[in-house]
């Protein structure tokens, strides 16, 4: 590793004329960028090319040699698919609530830890870590510990007798993924509070600024930057969420709890079908792409300002 | 948020720690079921005072949990120390050195991160079944090895960019060779920004259940993997789940709460510092 950093700054000494020297010394400069870029062709491009290229044949692990081309036929069966079309309700719904609640949780809580108060380490270190436990064991321990209608500590607590992952399977699956999102976004916006010049707020407040008024006109707009990057951030994440759906009601009851990748999951493992479910992958894929965009756009920005900084 | 009057302030640090208290009462929850019989763990009304025991954690060896808590170490381990070899010399071309083109490498690795993992779970599976890495450890190195890559190469790049430039500078006009320059001058600023990177892949790899359930199985499968066994049994082993997702998650927390300021830069890719 050290010895293509090197290679890249010494000056190639080679006897071969001018021109291909120069070229050889781009390339030597290259050259500690080649195998991570390489490697991430490998393992990220390659598997999504071969996603498209299944996405239009007719193959079903089940039976053998009825691989064959199909065109667009798969992509038709798809929109047709009324369960596909609710999976991907269920997706934008998932997202969007749960991006933006656990904003506004996060945004409550970095609030609140935006000041000296005794304990606040500890206080930050125990809001962070409903985020770094396996997603696996919060889904599993929500559903039984929280959710179960019987000895759940929700019933308990609240003297109902709610059969939760029954009655609001998708209700219940967002509450887990806000919980655990939510120190995702008190993290990224207790950086950016913590970030704002001390002289505008202190300007703000000899000016007689009410705290709300400060807020409202000052902190708010500092933070923008920051609540669009979580949300950005957030929503890549959680349009894939997987773990809690399997894990807390398998998608159910029937598809009420179904979101795309659950349902691609379904698809391909327990109905193999390889064609249809490429199909829809590639479909989540171009969906992904528009937002994508927009992400990336802001990615540079913010990260163009971080480097003035 | 600032309050003049005393009593306004601990009234508000009161209501922070309540707040704080409640948001992780699962997880608190947990730590208490864990140390629970499985008699005591679902009562009605739930039972606070009970006779801790460690029986859940002797439980959880005896179904097996050991293997899965080594490929899941030999997994994150390897992979991560994979992720460092390749991005640390491609940060390096990406901010000291950098090359023609940056930005555009730098979006296509962030670009990768966007793309929906299901999307490429199935030509994943059908080419691990091929060359018989199906239930093996190194699918999922290689797999987790890209899923980390784009987020250390951005990561580790802004801390690259923190290495004052007049000091490369001077030590070259000194006539240092680059690797005393690389060691001497780069490495010190960098290190920090390196070990905190290798903390947040380790905590990616550690959680990562979608790739773990579809590729794995007895074999290969890592931590996540061991706690899906428990869905078959839901409500009859609260206890012994308690203590399994304390164990599994034990190692990430620990991390989590030693990497904490750099968990925001890790997260963000390495924008927000």
């Amino acid at each position: 590793m050290s010895q293509s950093v090197l290679d890249a700054e010494t000056p190639a000494v080679a006897p071969a004329p001018k021109q291909q020297s120069a070229r050889s010394k781009a390339w030597l400069r290259r050259a500690p960028l080649l195998p991570a870029l390489l490697f991430t062709i490998l393992v990220t491009q390659i598997p999504f090319l071969v996603t498209v290229i299944y996405s239009f044949q007719s193959w079903n692990l089940v039976r053998p040699g009825s691989r064959h081309f199909v065109g667009l036929r798969n992509y038709v069966d798809v929109f047709a698919d009324s369960q596909f079309r609710g999976a991907m309700l269920n997706t934008v719904v998932l997202t969007v609530v749960c991006v933006l609640v656990s904003m506004v949780l996060g945004l409550f809580l970095a609030l609140l830890l935006d000041r000296k108060f005794i304990g606040r380490g500890v206080v930050r270190t125990l809001l962070i870590t409903p985020f770094l436990i396996l997603p696996a064991a919060g889904a599993l321990l929500w559903k039984t510990t929280m959710f179960d209608p019987t000895y759940g500590l929700l019933n308990f607590a609240l003297g109902t007798n709610t059969d939760w992952l029954a009655q609001y399977p998708l209700g219940a699956v967002m509450t887990q993924i806000v919980w655990q999102w939510t120190p995702f976004m008190m993290l990224l916006i207790l950086a950016g509070l913590q970030g704002q010049s001390r002289e505008v707020l202190e300007a703000a407040s000899v000016d007689g600024a009410g705290r709300f008024r400060t807020f409202w006109s000052i902190t708010l707009p500092q933070l923008t930057r920051y609540l669009q990057l979580a949300v950005l951030l957030g929503a890549i994440y959680i349009v894939n969420s997987f773990d809690a759906i399997f894990l807390m009601t398998q998608g159910g009851p029937g598809t009420a709890s179904t979101n795309l990748p659950y349902y691609i999951y379904q698809r391909a493992f327990e109905g193999f079908d390889i064609g249809q479910s490429s199909a829809m992958g590639v479909i989540v894929v171009v969906l992904t792409l528009l937002v994508a965009t927009f992400a990336l756009r802001l990615m540079f920005r913010t990260f163009g300002l971080s480097e003035v900084k | 948020m600032r309050t003049a009057n005393p009593l306004g302030r601990w009234a508000l640090t009161a209501f922070t720690w309540l707040i704080a208290i409640l948001f992780v009462f699962p997880l608190l929850w947990m730590v208490l079921t864990a140390f629970k019989q499985e008699s005591d763990a679902y009562t009605d009304p739930p039972r606070l005072l009970f006779t801790p025991t460690l029986e859940q954690f002797a439980g959880i060896l005896e179904r097996g949990f050991l293997p899965y808590l080594g490929n899941s170490a030999f997994v994150t381990v390897v992979s991560t120390l994979l992720v460092l070899v390749l991005a640390v010399p491609a940060a390096y071309a990406l901010s000291i050195a950098a090359v023609p083109a940056t930005r555009d490498v730098l979006g296509f690795f962030l670009s990768t991160k966007m793309l929906p993992i299901v999307a490429a779970i199935i030509p994943l599976y059908v080419i691990s079944q091929n060359i018989g890495l199906l239930d093996n450890v190194w699918a999922l190195i290689v797999l987790y090895t890209g899923m980390n890559l784009p987020l250390a190469v951005w990561m580790l790049r802004s801390f690259f960019l923190e290495v004052p430039r007049e000091m490369i500078e001077a030590g070259r006009i000194d006539g240092a060779p680059l690797p005393t320059l690389l060691y001497r001058v780069v490495l010190p600023v960098v290190a920090p920004g390196i070990a905190a990177t290798a903390l947040i892949c380790v905590i990616f790899s550690w959680t990562e259940f979608f790739y773990a359930v579809n590729l794995t199985a007895a074999q290969a499968g890592t931590v996540p993997v061991f706690l899906v066994g428990f869905i078959t049994s839901e409500g009859l082993y609260w206890a012994q789940l308690s203590a399994a997702a304390l164990l599994a998650s034990l190692p990430v927390m620990i991390i989590g709460w030693v990497a904490q300021n750099h968990l925001v830069r890790g997260l963000s890719m390495g924008a927000v510092k």
